[in-house]
């Protein structure tokens, strides 16, 4: 019998989904691999379904999440969270840091209709998590590579390296060195292949922390460069702003939040 | 060696460029994103005229000035290196047969290449690499495909940036041998000097005359001028002095400024590790082996059978300069560094090589 797979969804855009949906031929190849027995956004629909691999898209945000990601977490041999919003909460995590309930009075007509859990916490922060990809979105290669591992029996490698090194290996420029851009790759987790360099951008982080983030270290080096310190904690205080360290080195330069 | 030494306007730069085309793809220095990069040459127009090039720790800038000279900034982030040791490649394929695995070597296809503009520094690394990739017990197939016919055209350095230390190291800025043609750059063309046969070769097709007092006097004064560097290294040699220093406070105090990046050894010329992986189909029906570029500021690159041996920065850190200016002299007969101030330039943090060195061995840069 063939693996039973499925792709499940919580508070996030849809992007990392799109990361299985965009990949085309692999993922026709991979649907005679697998079963897909439930992926809402390509039309199988049984979410409590038994099955030996379960993605997760999306942040536990809501009461009703936390229940689901329960039931799922009981129904799935293996649990892979996919993507920034599932793996440290996302950019929808920046209300962490406010008072949500005041800005769901300000914005909703009948606030006593959304229920909210008082923050949006990743995946692992509610039941336990096997592998861990981190992106926004994720790298539809990395998903893959972790598919195949899974299928041959044999644990998935994650990246540990800096964005530098991938950077480096693509022979791009470095946009922190050559233009002052407050550049995050030397503090970021690899993945991606250093895409935002490449298109002469500098890295915002969305892989999340490398393991050894010097983050102090980085933003005083910002700040060496003339970055406000306001805008230091924004370059920290974004896609991934409630894992470490990066929320921390975040509102040490915010001054005092919430 | 300048005896031996013939002149070539500027006009006859286009046609050493025809000549070198004849047989060989050329790589050149171009600027290419805000820095000089060596990439395919189409024509001497695509040259980095009037750039120079302002290096601080951290910091790289290109300028232009009036000059008309093509070759007169410091180099970039990379010369040579990938051009013969891959950033990643593939080194062998299988694929699963009803006889069993079936094992392909993945060479890349011979191609002749020439690269002009290639400094002093990048010759001294070309030879530590050389060393390493073929001169072992297991000559490195893909580094040598690629080595063997390699044609150089080095160009002597007249603007070294202020990060630059090859007089210190001893490999610069005047390159003194492993060139097949070597350059001297004037206002109104080049000193030409061979150094291989093949250099001779080309040097005849050309249309040179003889150099005249006064050019060679230019010449000799700017190599002089070349060879006044700021930065030093520490005066007596470091063979077996860092290792016993392996206790010192000061990799503590560079760990907390260090990012563990990666990116000097990235840019460094002779830094040769890398790491191996598979890369299987998604059907398992093969896969692929790939090398790439790895860094001993990586997790994995100290990972034995799941545990780091060297956890931190401090001791990433220490191994790096450790290895390249001490136990290199065990392995290799010579310092790991050439000199070229690269990882001073391209680290984020501008943590500057030389003076940590200084620090560590106490004495004053």
């Amino acid at each position: 019998m063939k693996p039973r797979v499925a792709v499940h969804k919580f508070s996030s855009c849809d992007g990392c989904q799109l990361a299985f949906i965009n990949a085309g031929e692999a993922l026709l190849q991979l649907a005679t691999l697998v079963d897909i027995v439930h992926f809402a956004e390509a039309g199988y629909a049984d979410e409590e379904a038994v099955v030996d691999i379960a993605f997760v898209e999306g942040s536990i945000s809501t009461p009703q999440e936390l229940e689901r990601i329960r039931t799922i977490r009981a129904n799935s041999k293996t649990l892979i969270t996919i993507g920034a919003c599932a793996t440290s909460g996302g950019i929808q995590a920046l209300r962490n840091m406010h008072d949500t309930q005041q800005w769901v009075e300000g914005v909703y007509a009948q606030p006593e209709v959304i229920a909210l859990l008082a923050d949006s916490t990743p995946i692992s922060e509610r039941v336990k998590v096997d592998f861990e990809l981190w992106g926004c979105p994720v790298n539809a290669t990395q998903l893959f590579a972790v598919v195949r591992s899974l299928l041959s029996g044999v644990t998935p490698l994650l990246e540990q390296e800096t964005v530098c090194q991938e950077c480096k290996r693509a022979q791009t420029v470095c946009v922190m060195v050559s233009r002052g851009e407050p550049c995050l790759g030397p503090v970021t987790r690899g993945g991606c292949g250093a895409l935002c360099p490449a298109v002469g951008r500098d890295c915002y982080a969305c892989f999340g922390a490398a393991p050894q983030a010097n983050t102090a270290a980085l933003a005083e080096q910002f700040a060496a460069q003339g970055l406000a310190p306001e805008a230091i904690a924004r370059r920290f205080l974004f896609i991934n702003s409630h894992s470490e360290p990066f929320h921390s080195e975040g509102k040490k330069w915010q001054g005092e939040g919430k | 060696m300048m005896s031996d030494s013939t002149f070539l306007p500027q006009s006859g730069l286009a046609q050493l460029l025809t000549e070198l085309a004849a047989g060989h793809r050329i790589i050149g220095p171009q600027v290419e994103q805000g820095a000089v990069q060596y990439r395919s040459l189409q024509g001497a127009a695509e040259l980095p005229w009037g750039v120079r090039v302002a290096q601080q720790p951290g910091s790289y800038r290109l300028q232009r000035q009036g000059s008309e000279r093509a070759f007169a900034w410091a180099n970039g982030p990379q010369a040579l290196k990938p051009l013969l040791f891959a950033p990643r490649e593939s080194l062998w394929q299988v694929v699963k047969t009803a006889a069993g695995l079936s094992f392909s070597e993945t060479l890349p296809p011979p191609e002749r290449l020439a690269v002009i503009g290639v400094r002093s520094c990048d010759l001294a690394a070309l030879a530590l690499q050389d060393r390493h990739f073929l001169q072992g017990a297991s000559p490195d197939a893909h580094y040598a495909r690629r080595r063997e016919q390699l044609f150089i055209v080095a160009v002597n350095c007249s603007h070294p940036a202020a990060t630059c230390f090859c007089a210190a190291s001893g490999d610069g800025p005047n390159a003194v041998s492993g060139f097949d043609l070597l350059l001297d750059e004037l206002d109104e063309g080049f000193l030409l000097t061979p150094g291989s046969e093949a250099g001779q070769q080309l040097l005849a097709a050309l249309s040179v005359s003889g150099v005249t007092p006064a050019q060679r006097q230019q010449v000799e004064a700017q190599r002089r001028a070349a060879a006044v560097q700021q930065r030093t290294l520490p005066s007596s040699s470091l063979a077996g002095r860092l290792l016993e220093l392996a206790s010192s406070p000061r990799w503590q105090q560079i760990a907390e400024r260090c990012l563990a990046c990666g990116n000097c050894t990235a840019v460094c010329p002779t830094c040769f590790c890398h790491s191996e992986q598979e890369v299987p189909q998604l059907d398992g029906e093969g896969s692929e082996h790939l090398r790439q570029w790895d860094s001993c500021f990586s997790a994995g690159h100290s990972l034995l059978h799941g545990t780091p041996l060297r956890a931190d920065t401090a001791q990433r850190y220490r191994q790096w300069l450790t290895h390249k200016f001490d136990s290199w002299h065990q392995q290799f007969g010579r310092s790991g560094c050439v000199g070229c101030g690269r990882c001073i330039a391209w680290c984020p943090v501008g943590i500057d090589v030389t003076e940590e060195l200084h620090a560590l061995c106490g004495d004053e840069a």
